[in-house]
């Protein structure tokens, strides 16, 4: 094992100033860019999926736009993420074609896990998104043992384990978070406060409402930053990278309202009408739009032009999957097993476990 | 041929293994600096280091899932979960994940793992710690589940589940532990998925695994000693995937079964051989299929109880002479 590294003590440390002026113009924009493309992709999502070309759930990543782009350009590109069912817009960020993701979604062949995981559980490894994973909580264990094969072979490469603020009450969080401390291991936790499960709010389910403060039962280094603001989403992120990659696992807290219902069919009625309004506050695209106008560096005409991209963008997503093949019925015994086994089923479910066969007319005489 | 305990096997397998291939390491609880609640791990954190056999925190879906993330990312971990019934714990990484990764994501991430884990009562252990729960893995696809009943499966079995690329539920059993038998020198692994038949026999087939599957084996040749029964012994092995041929192919010639289990035996293992037979030997079958399964009570701790509930050879005699009269009324 490497040697039982420095432990850390408890800090907290308040959102790095975003410093807009030091990033170049374009940096800026491009992350603007990025933002305006996960919104678009999703709003796209939302509509196929009540036209029902999209099956089964479907969340959806608005309002987490600052934080995914944030959270996405700190990481390095040989660096592993492990992330929840909310994940479109973090595979747009980890640079997997939006068609890939979007035949995903449609459920065909050419989309990233092969038509087989559907909108929660996208993966693709080239890219080191190592899931999309619908069982809360279920990707926390599965990200630790990735950093601990990391710590194995001493690669320089960190985790990055995003959830939501409910996640953290599952045992697996804490199992998860003293293993990664006791070992040491390079590994940074995320966790998205939007303030709400599904519709219960995080008050009324962590008895330690501040996410962050609970890294400090396993002497973890955390962090809490304003999940509205990519480049401090960014700077945190990167401090965290940093921490982790020397041995030093550390949560980080990114807050950030989530601005529709938990999936596509929620139509949020919890949500007191003061509360709905407030949203049009928190909306994380017109935030930073914003921002960047009153820097001079985004105009009206530069919001059209981005949006009209961005709308292109998804159209060909859409045009990608419509195109793609259904997977046929013949491959639907394919990835059952990786290692080939007698005697493994490959009976649909009408089939008879044995063909017919007759008695032998000269055999058994009792 | 050397001489030795299954839990000896099962010891130099892994170590050997270890030994082989740098990726294989070990993590559960206790198995370093305490040697493995049942000593399989002897020896290992000294001759292996810490990054090796590493002792997990109590934290079943922790540790299980931590290994379940390594072999994501190529690594080939041996998790020991202390007895099968903690391994309800990790139940969510074992089912949820392990057993899903490969076709959930479209076969891009193989998980070589192995889960080793004793079942079984007749310690006096009580009812959360002497269940027979492998079915619960057996039932889902995507896992293997093999369950040596000799100190040469054991060797033959761990050597594969180890090389094997998918997770394997390697299931031990503590009555087993401390049994001798001959194993091979060499290092054949066993192929993952066959059944294997103990003792050709012409007169009845009695179907089993694990501890059962050596009891059915004893039986076997105290009957052909006793009563003159000759009796056709298989031992499946892998409960996932299930050989049926091999089962089908023993009744075919012998026309009557009797299944021992020491599961439970409604919506037991017994259930599923019962229906395998049903399904491909209809017409050669002179006798209902019988089942020796364990009496359907939490475990009893009080030892007149416990040997009560649990299936015993006497019980397997006395099942297999029934079928044999239920055949010979039928004649």
């Amino acid at each position: 094992m490497s040697s039982p590294r420095v432990k850390n003590r408890p800090r907290t440390a308040k959102s790095p100033p975003a410093q807009t002026d030091s990033l170049e113009p374009e940096r800026l924009l491009h992350f603007y860019r990025q933002m305006v493309e996960i919104r678009r992709f999703e709003e796209r999502a939302a509509r196929a999926y009540t036209q029902a070309e999209i099956g089964g759930y479907c969340h959806l990543n608005l309002g987490e736009e600052a934080t995914v782009v944030g959270l996405m350009s700190a990481l390095e590109s040989s660096d592993y993420l492990f992330t929840n069912y909310r994940e479109h817009g973090y595979a747009l960020g980890r640079g997997i074609a939006p068609g890939r993701i979007m035949a995903e979604l449609y459920g065909r062949s050419d989309g990233v896990s092969k038509g087989w995981g559907g909108s929660m559980h996208l993966f693709d490894m080239g890219a080191r998104l190592l899931g999309g994973y619908g069982i809360v909580g279920g990707q926390i264990p599965l990200a630790t043992g990735a950093a601990l094969a990391i710590d194995y072979v001493s690669g320089p490469e960190a985790v990055m384990c995003i959830m939501g603020e409910g996640t953290t009450n599952i045992g697996a969080f804490h199992e998860s978070l003293n293993i990664a401390a006791l070992w040491g291991l390079p590994i940074v936790y995320v966790v998205i406060n939007n303030g709400l499960g599904m519709g219960t709010t995080v008050e009324k389910s962590s008895a330690e409402p501040d996410i962050y403060k609970r890294a400090a039962s396993y002497r973890m280094a955390s962090a809490r930053v304003d999940g509205n603001d990519p480049l401090a989403v960014r700077d945190a992120a990167q401090s965290a990278l940093a921490s982790a990659r020397s041995g030093k696992p550390f949560l980080l807290e990114a807050t950030s309202k989530r601005l529709r219902g938990h999936s596509v069919v929620d139509p949020a009625k919890y949500r007191t009408p003061a509360e709905a309004a407030a949203l049009k506050d928190a909306d994380p695209v017109a935030g930073f739009a914003a921002r960047l106008g009153a820097a001079g560096l985004l105009g009206e005409d530069d919001i059209a032009r981005i949006d009209v991209q961005a709308l292109l963008m998804v159209q060909e997503a859409v045009d990608f999957a419509e195109a793609s093949p259904h997977p046929t019925v013949d491959t639907l015994f394919d990835y059952t097993y990786a290692s080939p086994v007698p005697n493994d089923s490959r009976r649909l479910p009408g089939d008879p476990l044995f063909e017919p066969s007759a008695y032998p007319q000269t055999g058994h005489q009792a | 041929m050397t001489i030795m305990t299954y839990r000896q096997a099962l010891h130099d397998t892994l170590a050997a293994e270890m030994r082989r291939d740098s990726d294989v390491f070990l993590i559960g609880e206790e198995i370093g600096v305490f040697e493995g609640a049942y000593k399989i791990t002897q020896g290992m954190l000294a001759e292996f280091g810490e990054k090796r056999v590493r002792d997990a925190p109590i934290a079943e879906e922790g540790f299980t899932g931590a290994a379940i993330g390594a072999a994501m990312l190529g690594l080939r971990p041996v998790v020991e979960i202390m007895t099968i019934n903690f391994s309800l714990i990790a139940l969510d990484q074992i089912v949820n994940h392990a057993a899903k990764i490969y076709g959930m994501f479209g076969g891009q991430a193989k998980v070589p793992l192995v889960i080793r884990t004793p079942g079984g009562g007749g310690q006096q252990l009580g009812a959360t710690h002497s269940q027979n729960i492998e079915l619960f893995y057996a039932f889902i696809p995507g896992m293997k589940v093999v369950a040596p009943s000799s100190p040469a499966d054991a060797k033959a079995l761990l050597l594969a589940a180890i090389r094997d690329d998918d997770p394997v539920l390697f299931l031990e059993n503590l009555a087993l532990y401390n049994t001798k038998g001959e194993v091979p020198d060499d290092n054949t692994p066993a192929e993952i998925g066959r059944a294997a038949v103990t003792r050709q026999g012409a007169d009845i087939t009695v179907v089993s695994y694990s501890r059962m599957a050596a009891v059915a084996l004893d039986v076997a040749n105290q009957l052909a000693e006793s009563d003159g029964i000759d009796v056709e012994v298989v031992d499946l092995r892998s409960l996932r995937p299930l050989d049926r041929e091999t089962i089908i192919a023993s009744v075919k010639k012998t026309h009557c079964a009797v299944v021992l289990e020491d599961d439970w035996l409604t919506y037991g293992i017994g259930a599923e051989i019962a229906a395998t037979i049903s399904d491909g030997a209809f017409d050669w079958l002179d006798a209902p299929v019988r089942r020796v399964a364990m009496a359907e009570v939490p475990m009893p701790y009080a030892k007149s109880l416990e040997t009560a509930a649990m299936p015993s050879a006497q019980d397997a005699k006395e099942a297999i002479r029934q079928t044999l009269a239920a055949v010979a009324r039928r004649s």
